[in-house]
């Protein structure tokens, strides 16, 4: 073999010379780049449009500068002085003062709310303060004492001291249920405003809930798809995708109107003889609602990644256990199920992370009682305005999901996932 | 019961099938099949063996008559309760089990304990030569090493007859013959009764005990191998195993079994009569083209000899292909052995060919 380079010291070289690695990635390069040229639209757009955002949303979580960018001389107080110092002439000044600047810049407001969030009742006190602070004089204390007599409370020195570091892991302890103390110890939230916590365990067990049910409705009829005949399997998939083309409101409504308690079903039911006009049954506005709407919405998700799992098993197996003397029960547990994991798993945890987040259905069926996180989220988003908590709980939320993930990926492998 | 059915194993008793009410996919089928006997169902896609065979796994119900398993009608008895082994076209070895795990279900599911289980799948595993391979997944090994498990599983658990539906379909023409004669030597060496599908002629011939032609849904020919290719019943199974030629004529005369045939051309040809009766009947003649002869001195005396001219000679190594122009038609083929000292035929050549009259069959015009 003359014209085969000899591999000397174990590296092989092209015909010319040249190293064969460096000339295998010159040779590819153009292709190379001409792939990452294709993919660089969609990752522009993914870093832009979900990757920056998300960061954001992680940052507002743990830094809301509401205090300290309106109250510089206090944060510079603050800052100076070791915590559980008591207010001295300066500290009082420089109250008065960034209250009196907070108060001409109609930022006090903000200040208000951000200290508000870690002692409720406090935003006012602000507020009122500041309106008569362009005409304090020295001595501040008396001044500000004269205006509200709470300023002379050490909680809320406490709690101002806090709030005056922007970066602060508070909100991820309020989204727990947790608060510090006027000491700076973390404590739990007294009972009557521990919310969070049982509404996430509450959101995850409905997820799976709801992951289950799909999964009981969605396998007969995945299962049914892939064995008909394709003149009849096709008809059964445009009507596993007919939700899909129909908008989300107008389904949804459709479930008021069929389950409300002057609604289709209950009338029937009374017509029927079934229940008793007194008996009509709530099955909207409650947790119900929001499973029943829920499963109906996400059950393609489940149905599909099942059926494209389903398709390609050949019957010779059920039938090969069958002739090896499995009862047709067996047959199933034994053969055909193991083979439908991959889609098992891909449909739940495509179902039960969409139903995580899920927040259109629960706000409209949900009622009291069928809400779930990401309602929450939007609240604080949409009415309390209090975006550091909500991002919080989105972050917690994230986390919880990217955690289940994880352990699904430890358990199933998330090689054995197929999606279509 | 009558007592043709007495020493049948297996019998198809007037067996009709029906998928969609309307036509019938398997016509009256009439087939006993003797215990330790080797049966292949052979035929072209649609003539209704593969329907056969799942009818007697039990995958398919027959529409009417009776499917007998030793003396006991099985139509009613669901495939798991059949006690039959069955290979699959394309293995149906189970993806998620090891072999050994493959191997161990089918005496799982009957209870067995466990190192029972374990001997027998070890014993299993050896007869097929496999014994190292219980740890592996059927997607580690390769088509005749995955063919061997599913044989392996469908003997493991000892039953009495074993079903092959087109078996050695998906491996390539080397290791399928490897495995025709493996399987034949297991069926030999266990005494089991096999029944086995394909579409493979070659298969077939070099298998079995007897072969059933099936075709548009009945059996053509039920035949020990030689029967079937020297002796065909009528034109499809002449036109179906083997290579073929066919002379149309009109039976001239006809004495026992003895028949002289006028083709188009006005020739006259000698044959054996099979399934003609009477004078001046279309017929059509089917000669095996390795019978054919040209050499005056290897005739018998008095046989007639009809010209050809040679059009094509293909080497083919062991034997030389020659293509003919016969009675008017270009597709007449003889095969001569490339023996030292044959005779070298060139195209263009005129010569006279002839045969023994019992190797041409007056058979039912197409």
């Amino acid at each position: 073999m003359a014209d085969m380079s000899a591999p000397a010291g174990g590296l092989l070289t092209t015909s010319d010379g040249r190293p064969l690695k460096s000339a295998l990635a010159t040779a590819q390069k153009r292709a190379k780049r001409r792939a990452f040229l294709l993919v660089l639209p969609l990752l522009a757009f993914i870093v832009i449009t979900f990757i920056v955002p998300i960061g954001q949303l992680m940052h507002q979580a743990i830094y809301n500068d509401g205090f300290s960018a309106n109250m510089p001389r206090m944060t510079a107080w603050f800052a100076e002085t070791p915590p559980g110092t008591e207010p001295d002439d300066a500290a009082w000044e420089a109250l008065a003062l960034d209250l009196k600047d907070a108060a001409a810049a109609r930022s006090v407001g903000v200040v208000g709310t951000r200290v508000n969030y870690e002692m409720s009742g406090t935003r006012s006190l602000f507020t009122s303060t500041a309106r008569g602070a362009a005409r304090f004089e020295p001595p501040y204390r008396d001044a500000l004492l004269a205006a509200d007599e709470k300023w002379a409370d050490p909680n809320l020195w406490g709690t101002m001291r806090q709030v005056s570091d922007a970066y602060s892991a508070n909100f991820f302890l309020a989204a727990i249920d947790m608060t510090r103390d006027v000491n700076g110890k973390i404590v739990p939230m007294p009972e009557e405003r521990q919310i969070y916590v049982s509404l996430f365990v509450k959101t995850f067990l409905l997820a799976g809930l709801i992951t289950f049910t799909c999964f009981l409705l969605g396998f007969p009829i995945a299962h049914l798809l892939a064995t008909l005949p394709m003149k009849w399997s096709n008809l059964l998939m445009i009507l596993v995708l007919l939700p899909f083309w129909t908008s989300l409101l107008v389904r949804t409504t459709s479930w008021m109107v069929l389950l409300q308690q002057q609604g289709v079903v209950n009338n029937t039911m009374v017509a029927l003889g079934i229940i008793s006009e007194d008996g009509r049954i709530q099955m909207i506005y409650n947790q119900m609602g929001t499973i029943i709407a829920m499963t109906h919405i996400l059950l393609p998700f489940m149905i599909l990644p099942l059926y494209s799992v389903m398709r390609p098993i050949p019957p010779s197996y059920v039938r090969a256990a069958r002739s090896l003397g499995a009862t047709s029960w067996t047959a199933f547990r034994r053969v055909y199920l193991p083979q439908t994991l991959p889609g098992v798993g891909a449909g739940s945890l495509l179902v039960f992370i969409l139903a995580v987040g899920y927040y259109i259905t629960p706000a409209l069926v949900g009622g009291a009682s069928g809400q779930l996180i990401s309602n929450l989220i939007a609240f604080h988003m949409q009415s309390s305005l209090n975006w550091s908590l909500a991002s919080a709980l989105a972050a917690l939320l994230l986390g919880a999901v990217l955690v289940l993930y994880w352990i699904y990926d430890r358990l199933v492998g998330i090689d054995n996932l197929k999606l279509g | 019961m009558s007592e043709s059915h007495n020493d049948a194993f297996v019998a198809f008793d007037r067996v009709q099938k029906s998928y969609d009410g309307v036509s019938l996919v398997v016509k009256d089928l009439n087939l006993n099949i003797a215990k330790g006997e080797f049966l292949t169902m052979l035929g072209p896609s649609g003539s209704g063996k593969t329907t056969c065979l799942m009818m007697l796994a039990g995958f398919e119900t027959a529409t009417n008559g009776e499917i007998r398993l030793d003396g006991t009608n099985i139509n009613m008895v669901p495939p798991h309760k059949r006690g039959i082994g069955m290979v699959f076209q394309n293995y149906a070895l189970f993806p998620h089990m090891t072999v050994g795990e493959n191997l161990s279900f089918p005496l799982e599911v009957r209870g067995m304990g466990k190192s029972d289980r374990e001997a027998k799948v070890a014993r299993a595993l050896d007869m097929v030569q496999m014994g190292a391979f219980a740890n592996r997944r059927p997607a580690q090994l390769s088509g005749g090493q995955q063919q061997r498990i599913a044989l392996a599983r469908a003997l493991v658990f000892d039953p009495k007859l074993v079903l092959m539906d087109e078996p050695l379909g998906a491996l390539d023409k080397q290791l399928r013959e490897h495995m025709q004669f493996e399987i034949k030597h297991l069926h030999e060496s266990l005494g089991i009764t096999v029944v086995y599908v394909t579409h493979d002629q070659g298969e077939a011939l070099t298998m079995s005990d007897r072969i059933a032609v099936f075709n548009d849904g009945r059996i053509q020919q039920l035949a020990p191998p030689a029967d079937l290719y020297e002796r065909p019943d009528n034109s499809f199974v002449a036109g179906f195993i083997g290579e073929n030629n066919k002379l149309p004529g009109t039976l001239e005369e006809l004495s026992g079994d003895k028949a002289l045939v006028r083709l188009a051309t006005g020739e006259l040809i000698d044959a054996t009569p099979v399934n003609v009766t009477q004078k001046g009947q279309q017929t059509l003649v089917s000669i095996r083209p390795e019978r054919v002869e040209f050499k005056t001195g290897m005739m018998p005396p008095g046989a007639h000899m009809i010209g050809a001219e040679v059009l094509e000679v293909i080497y083919m190594g062991d034997i030389l292909r020659t293509r003919l122009r016969v009675a008017g038609s270009d597709d007449f083929v003889m095969k001569c052995r490339n023996t030292q000292g044959q005779t070298r035929l060139s195209p263009g050549e005129q010569i006279k060919v002839g045969w023994h009259p019992q190797d041409a069959r007056a058979l039912d015009p197409i």
